[in-house]
């Protein structure tokens, strides 16, 4: 082996993680496509119609290459991938990476947002309700997070709309975007979307950040911390944070994650161009090359962020990151 | 003016500390129980002048801790101080709030916690904490405080002054971070240190430098200091005056010398002779029960050897006592005499019978006659079991007993262990230290063993508890002819039950023979540290230990 990579544990580790990652998706990539294999309905029959004549179903099949076996299929559906190709959807014939890609920067556009928002919130109420433990405030922050996680995010969604769009009338209530839309514009459409999504993942973020740093606060330094005559708000920032940054680090990415591949409900509740939107049309029409292709960007972007917590997580570690 | 500056204007003045009819209180909330208030510190006083170090000794519980955190105004966990004041540098600190206290703490008054790997913040470096509280409390600029650090680095003797302060905890031993936590103490100059049980988890040979250092700081700096410990003799080196503490009540305050020489009350007698057990050397038999021959042993697949050609015998109804410091491979003959750590090297026979190395290949016979008991008795007890249950399950399981056979064998063993018939029926939760200990102890005995491993049995009990227990196994070890491999640290320990003596030092048997044979001169240069670096109680000892060393310690 490699002997710099032997010597720091640390590269070896990170280098071990992304590696995993990247065959963890080649496995995510055969699943999909196999799943897509076994699911009913023929794309020929369903591109022709029920009138069809059977030869012309068995041309088309010819035509799209249906008639190859799976495994040659499915290389030649890998090699499209990784050249940036991912095919051509079956029912509108148009290529299936110049229709996705704006979607997916509509999608992320949302997620980042929502992320921008949410993320520091919920680290903020997490560090307060510490702060204010048990008290009537760390109750207030919980209640609140709970309730929020609790409701459905269509309902949050309908209720945003009915309050924010239908009475104040001060957001659309459909969130429109296009090409060369202002920017200012485009966050305005977006902020009922944003908004449900803020909630969604807020409390989840905000009880693990409580919980990470509660649980660190038992620790002996804590006490060392406030036999100096710190600040109950110091120990918290200054030597509870940095200790529980590996478990905050790895609910964050969880709920980024699902910012992106879990915005299907909201994306077509506020008619959003995006990803999931795109998927569930594509799902309804058995398009399979589209939602192999959809499915893979989510699986990636899943593993991608995990993988980010997973190496943030190791170079949070002083222990890692200053061997002996 | 600064509430510092006016301290530093009293300096002179004798008194610094003066605590009276201290109470502090605990609400206790238990399963079973309504939550209930108990006092666990009930009217202490106590004065301290300026440079002065007063010793806390007792046992756990004894509430020395509680009472030396009252001068920072501190209760660990819900324990609250609901009487008496504390009277620091002339006022009652008890009287200002939660702002002046934070005042107090780090500046007037700093703490030394018993484990240093712990008190420090994995996260950030040395130096960021060590000058954290001068820096928050004012005493000056980073630039001095940081050179004061230094300063105080090397007169704590640590190595690399310079720099080691760059370094993460996890990068430091623990001696050496112990003294780094003094040094963080003396950093904001303060009035009065808290040191708790500082030397308490350190080996002995790293035990002796750390106190050594510890006391020419307090000498040098002018420092006072509470010094808490539940050891005599290592609160006897350091300490001007020592008050003796149980149950939360004061039971004698004095002159070191004549607590330590001439103790009045029958609870300090007993504290300054503990460990007065008569035990007679046993000549060894013509048939060893255990011979261990030239193991070697590794762990990671042969990668760090820890066993390095070990032999030791042990004779059938005698104890041998494996000595040594914290990895030198005691625990590790453990484990593989017990078949957890298969050797890479070397045999074991047992009864006339070869061993097999690994643990899933030895008869029941072998399971039976060959039993442990470990050092945390808590952990190594089901908390869900009932003592009956736990001492029950070998007779069931090697005897085959059940129901009133099993029932009468229990409360035979438990009569044996001392504790009579109320125990049966308890959780672990519901006993003492010690009374844990005793159970396993009976566990043990329920497989009439012919050799129980003892892997620091006494190390985690107050050391009257633990001479009840060492008194036990002998007396036992009397009764059932039973053999004892007694594996510990304390050489107080080892002289008071061995019959012979193998120490260990970094995986290899640096010397082994009968009790009177080890313990006699001439000795071999690792034999010589540890049997001068194990405290006396007697005034003066440690100077007179560190001038007459021949070796440096290994682990500090």
């Amino acid at each position: 082996m490699n002997r710099v990579l032997v010597n720091s544990p640390l590269l070896k580790l990170i280098a071990e993680r992304v590696a995993l990652g990247i065959v963890l998706l080649f496995a995510v990539s055969v699943l999909i496509f196999a799943g897509t294999q076994i699911l009913p309905g023929d794309v020929a029959q369903s591109i022709l119609g029920q009138t069809a004549t059977p030869e012309a179903v068995a041309n088309l099949r010819r035509d799209l290459g249906l008639n190859d076996p799976a495994f040659v299929r499915y290389f030649h559906w890998l090699g499209g991938v990784l050249t940036g190709d991912l095919g051509t959807a079956l029912t509108s014939r148009q290529e299936i990476t110049t229709t996705l890609m704006p979607r997916l920067w509509n999608t992320l556009f949302l997620a980042f947002w929502a992320a921008v928002v949410s993320v520091p919130l919920a680290i903020i109420l997490g560090l307060l309700a510490v702060r204010y433990r048990n008290g009537p405030v760390d109750k207030a922050i919980s209640g609140f997070a709970l309730a929020s996680t609790s409701l459905p995010e269509f309902f949050i969604g309908y209720l945003l709309v009915l309050f924010l769009a239908v009475r104040l009338q001060w957001f659309p209530s459909i969130s429109t975007v296009y090409d060369g839309m202002p920017f200012l514009e485009k966050l305005k459409a977006i902020v009922l979307p944003g908004t449900a999504l803020v909630f969604v993942v807020l409390a989840h973020m905000m009880r693990m950040t409580r919980a990470a740093i509660l649980n660190v606060m038992q620790s002996a330094y804590i006490e060392t911390a406030e036999l100096k005559g710190l600040s109950a708000f110091d120990i918290i920032r200054k030597h509870a944070l940095p200790n529980a940054v590996a478990p905050i680090i790895n609910v964050v990415m969880l709920n980024l994650a699902y910012l992106v591949v879990g915005v299907v409900v909201v994306e077509v509740i506020f008619v959003y161009p995006g990803m999931g939107q795109y998927l569930v049309d594509h799902v309804v029409k058995r398009d399979v090359p589209v939602v192999q292709a959809v499915g893979l960007i989510f699986a990636a972007v899943y593993i991608g962020l995990n993988i980010v917590a997973d190496v943030a997580a190791i170079v949070a570690n002083p222990r890692l990151r200053h061997p002996k | 003016m600064t509430v510092k500056a006016t301290s530093k204007l009293r300096r002179d003045n004798g008194l610094l500390l003066d605590i009276r009819n201290l109470k502090v209180q605990a609400v206790v909330y238990s399963p079973s129980e309504k939550p209930r208030e108990v006092t666990i510190v009930d009217g202490v006083s106590l004065q301290l002048k300026r440079g002065k170090v007063l010793g806390l000794i007792g046992e756990s519980g004894a509430g020395k801790s509680t009472v030396g955190l009252s001068p920072m105004g501190y209760g660990r966990g819900g324990v609250r101080i609901t009487g008496g004041e504390v009277f620091l540098n002339g006022r009652d600190i008890l009287k200002g709030g939660v702002r002046e206290l934070r005042r107090v703490r780090g500046s007037e008054v700093c703490y030394v916690a018993q484990s240093a790997a712990a008190a420090f913040n994995p996260a950030h470096r040395l130096m960021e904490q060590v000058v954290e509280a001068a820096l928050l409390h004012g005493v000056g600029t980073r630039a001095e405080a940081e050179k004061r650090a230094q300063a105080l680095f090397t007169k704590l003797r640590l190595p690399d002054p310079k720099s080691i302060g760059c370094r993460y905890p996890h990068q430091v031993s623990g001696g050496q971070l112990q003294r780094v936590m003094t040094a963080m103490a003396l950093c904001s100059e303060p009035d009065l240190i808290v040191f708790d049980e500082p030397t308490t988890a350190l080996d002995v040979t790293t035990q002796i430098d750390v106190l050594a250092a510890i006391k020419d700081a307090i000498r040098d700096t002018g420092v006072a200091a509470l010094y808490i410990t539940h050891d005599l003799a290592v609160v006897a080196q350091v300490s001007d005056e020592i008050m003796v503490l149980r149950d939360g009540k004061m039971v004698e305050h004095g002159e070191t010398r004549q607590i330590i020489e001439a103790p009045r009350m029958d609870y300090t007698k007993a504290l300054v002779s503990v460990r007065s057990i008569e035990h007679e050397e046993k000549e060894p038999t013509p048939k060893p029960l255990l011979s261990v021959r030239n193991v070697t042993a590794a762990y990671g697949g042969g990668a760090v050897k820890v066993l390095q050609d070990v032999s030791v015998e042990v004779h059938p109804g005698q104890t041998l006592a494996v000595v040594g410091e914290s990895g030198s491979g005691k625990s590790t003959l453990a484990r593989v005499i017990t078949g957890l750590l298969p050797p890479i090297a070397g045999n074991i026979t047992f009864a006339g019978r070869p061993l097999a190395p690994k643990l899933p290949h030895r008869s029941k016979d072998d399971l039976r006659e060959l039993q442990m008991i470990y050092q945390m008795a808590d952990v190594a007890m089901n908390p869900r079991q009932t003592v009956r249950t736990i001492v029950g399950r070998p007779l069931e399981f090697y005897f085959g007993m059940r129901g009133r056979e099993r029932d009468a064998r229990v409360a035979e063993l438990l009569d044996e262990i001392e504790m009579g018939k109320g125990f049966i029926d308890r959780y672990p939760a519901e006993l003492s230290g010690g009374q844990k200990q005793r159970v396993c102890i009976a566990r043990a005995l329920a497989a009439r063993p012919k050799l129980i491993i003892c892997d620091e049995v006494t190390s985690a009990l107050d050391p009257l508890v633990a001479d009840g227990i060492l008194k036990l196994l002998l007396r036992l070890q009397k009764i059932e002819d039973v053999a004892l491999l007694f594996i510990t640290h304390d050489l107080a320990t080892v002289k008071a039950i061995a019959d012979s003596i193998a120490v260990m030092y970094r995986g290899e048997v640096v010397r082994y023979g009968s009790k009177t044979q080890v313990l006699t001169p001439p000795f071999d240069a690792y034999t010589d540290l540890l049997l001068s670096s194990a405290p006396e109680m007697e005034v003066g000892w440690l100077e007179h230990a560190i001038h007459g060393r021949r070796m440096e310690s290994a682990g500090n």
